[in-house]
C-alpha cells in the first residue's frame, strides 16, 4: 500500500493548519528557501515529492509552478535532502526570523 | 564585532552549550552564537535527557534545572494495528538520586543550560546565523555572520549547528546526506492535567514513563513512534527514515494523526489540548555517515558530527560528551598555542574511545540493515502480536497443540531458512 492509500481511512484529530496554527513564526520579508528550476518540477518530478514528506506542507504544486509558503517552514531540512533532484536551495532564515518553538 | 575570542561556538543546543559551558569556565574568551530568538528556539527533541553525561559538566544539575518528570519506567511496544505487545522495566531506583534520565522540554531546558554557560562567563548571541567559515590558509580562522560587519575571528571554531550542518558541508567534512541517512521526526506537545497522567500511566507524582513504539506506529516503516510523560503534558510523536516516506509517499503529520488515533494510544492522550507541533531531522546515518570531525582551527560536535544512538534513542548525551572533549582538547590546545588539525585530532580521539565512538561503532549496520530488510518491522512485529493472541486466548484448545498451531502460522509462507538468517541478521547488528 502506498501512503495515500494507508492514510485514507485515519481521521484527522486536528489538521496541519490547526497543527500549524500551534506556533509562532517570525517570517522574514524574503524566503529563505528557492525551487531552482520550475520546468524540473513540471517535467522531471511527477510526483512533486516535496509536497509530500514537507512536514509544513510548504510546497505546493500549483499546476505550472511550485508555490513555497516558506513562512510555515520548520527548517528541518527534509526539502533539501530530499528532492531527487537537489533541485532546492535551502538556507536558514535570517537571524532571529523563523520558527519559534516555545515548547519542543 | 570584529573582536578576537578564544573560541567561537555555533550552536546554542547541547553539544555547543557544554563546549562553551567548560572553555568558559576554565577562562577562555568564548562566544556562543545562536540562531533562533533563544537557546532551543529551533531545538526538538522526543525529550528525553541523560543525567550522566549532564552530571559530568554540571554535577548535581538536576537539583536547579527545568526537568519535567525523572523517567522511572521504560516501556518498549510492538504494536499491531489492534494490539499491543509489550515489554519494559520500570525502577524505582530511578525516581532517587542521582537518576538515570528526565523529561525535558527543549526550549525551556536549553535557555537554562545557555544561561549557565554564561555565567561562567561564555557571551551568548542570539538572532545570528554563521553564514559560513572564514579560512585563510587552510586553517578555519573566524566565522561570517548575517549581522552588518559580522566577520568574527577566534583561534578555534566549535561547529554544533545542527543535523543539517551547512558549515560542515561548506568545509567539506561531508557531502549532502542522504534520505535514508536521516529521520524525519514529528512531533506534538498535548497538554494534560497531572493527575490524569499519573492515572493513565500509573505514576506517583514527579515520576515519569516513557515508551517506545515499533511496528503499526509506522505502518511498517523503519521508524519508532513515542510517548513521554512531562509534568502537564505529553510528548507524541513518530520518525521514520526520509527516504522510507519518500518510497512510500507518506505525509509525516499523517503518520502522527495516525499514531494518536490508533486504538491502543487513543485513551492515553484523551481530552489532551495540543499545545505544540514540531518537525526535525534526526541524524540515522550512525558511524558509517559520520563526517570528518577535525580540521585545523575547528571541530565538529552534537548532530553536525552525526552522533546520534537511534537503536538507543541517545543523542543530547552524546552531543554533551562530544561538546565536553572537545572543550577538553581546545583547552590544551590554548596551553600548547596550537590549534592544529594534528593538535586538535586529541578530540577524535577520545570521542571514539568514549561511549560514543563505541556505542556508533556497535550499531554502524544496524540501521542500513532494517532499512534493507523491511521484514522486521513489516512481518515479524504483527507475527508477535498474532502469537500472543493465540497464547492469551484460552479457547479450549491445549497448550501443546497451541504451541504446534502458533508454530506453524508464524512459518506460514515463510522459509525456515529465511527466517534463521533474519535472526541471525538481527543478532549480528544488535550484538
Amino acid at each position: 500500500m502506498e501512503g495515500d492509500e494507508i492514510m485514507s481511512l485515519v481521521p484527522r484529530t486536528n489538521t496541519l493548519e490547526e497543527k500549524q496554527y500551534l506556533l509562532r513564526y517570525r517570517a522574514d520579508s524574503q524566503s529563505h528557501l528557492h525551487v531552482l528550476n520550475n520546468d524540473v518540477c513540471a517535467t522531471s518530478c511527477p510526483d512533486k515529492l516535496c509536497t509530500l514528506f514537507c512536514p509544513g506542507e510548504v510546497y505546493k504544486w500549483e499546476g505550472k509552478r511550485m508555490s513555497v509558503g516558506y513562512e510555515g517552514c520548520h527548517e528541518c531540512g527534509s526539502c533539501r535532502i530530499g528532492c531527487p533532484y537537489e533541485n532546492i536551495k535551502w538556507e536558514y532564515p535570517k537571524g532571529g526570523h523563523g520558527i519559534v518553538f516555545r515548547l519542543a | 564585532m570584529s573582536e578576537k575570542f578564544d573560541a567561537i561556538v555555533v550552536g546554542a543546543g547541547p553539544a555547543g552549550i557544554s563546549a562553551a559551558y567548560v572553555m568558559a569556565k576554565a577562562g577562555l574568551n568564548v562566544l556562543l552564537i545562536e540562531r533562533g530568538e533563544y537557546p532551543g528556539s529551533k531545538n526538538v527533541m522526543g525529550g528525553v535527557l541523560y543525567r550522566h553525561q549532564m552530571d559530568e559538566i554540571i554535577p548535581g544539575f538536576y537539583k536547579e534545572a527545568p526537568l519535567e518528570r525523572p523517567i522511572v519506567e521504560q516501556r518498549f511496544w510492538m504494536m499491531g494495528e489492534e494490539s499491543v505487545f509489550t515489554s519494559g522495566y520500570k525502577g524505582l531506583e530511578w525516581s532517587k538520586e542521582p537518576y538515570n534520565n528526565f523529561t525535558v522540554l527543549r526550549a525551556k531546558f536549553d535557555q537554562w543550560y545557555a544561561s549557565k554557560a554564561v555565567e561562567v562567563g561564555a557571551l551568548l548571541i542570539n538572532e545570528t546565523v554563521v553564514t559560513e567559515c572564514i579560512v585563510e590558509d587552510g586553517r578555519v580562522i573566524g566565522v561570517r555572520t548575517d549581522r552588518p560587519d559580522g566577520d568574527v575571528y577566534a583561534d578555534v571554531v566549535v561547529i554544533a549547528d545542527g543535523v543539517n550542518s551547512l558549515l560542515g558541508k561548506s568545509l567539506g567534512f561531508h557531502k549532502e546526506f542522504k534520505p535514508s541517512d536521516v529521520a524525519l521526526a514529528v512531533m506534538e506537545v498535548i497538554d494534560l492535567p497531572a493527575e490524569k497522567i499519573e492515572d493513565r500511566f500509573n505514576l506517583e507524582p514527579n515520576q515519569g514513563t516513557t515508551i517506545e513504539i515499533f511496528g503499526d506506529a509506522t505502518k511498517g516503516i523503519l521508524g519508532t513512534g513515542f510517548i513521554y510523560t512531562n509534568k502537564e503534558s505529553i510528548n507524541i510523536g513518530v520518525g521514520a527514515t526520509l527516504s522510507g516516506m519518500i518510497k512510500h509517499r507518506l505525509r509525516p503529520y499523517d503518520l502522527l494523526d495516525y499514531l494518536k488515533d490508533h486504538p491502543i494510544v487513543r485513551p492515553l492522550i484523551r481530552g489532551g489540548e495540543p499545545a505544540e507541533y514540531a518537525a526535525h531531522l534526526i541524524p540515522e546515518g550512525g558511524y558509517n555517515a559520520m563526517p570528518k570531525i577535525v580540521g585545523n582551527g575547528v571541530v565538529l560536535v552534537g548532530d553536525a558530527g552525526q552522533m546520534v544512538n537511534g537503536i538507543h534513542r541517545e543523542g543530547s548525551n552524546m552531543a554533551m560528551t562530544a561538546g565536553r572533549l572537545a572543550a577538553e582538547t581546545i583547552i590544551l590546545a590554548k596551553q600548547a598555542n596550537d590549534f592544529s588539525e594534528n593538535m586538535l585530532d586529541t578530540y577524535r580521539v577520545r570521542l571514539l574511545d568514549s561511549f560514543v565512538g563505541r556505542d556508533l561503532k556497535k550499531y554502524k549496520d544496524a540501521t542500513h540493515t532494517f532499512e534493507t530488510h523491511p521484514q522486521y518491522f513489516n512481518d515479524y512485529i504483527p507475527m508477535i502480536n498474532k502469537a500472543a493472541s493465540q497464547f492469551f486466548t484460552i479457547d479450549g484448545v491445549p497448550k501443546r497443540d497451541k504451541q504446534k498451531k502458533i508454530f506453524r502460522s508464524l512459518t506460514e509462507g515463510k522459509s525456515k531458512l529465511g527466517m534463521v538468517q533474519d535472526i541471525y541478521r538481527a543478532w549480528k547488528v544488535m550484538k
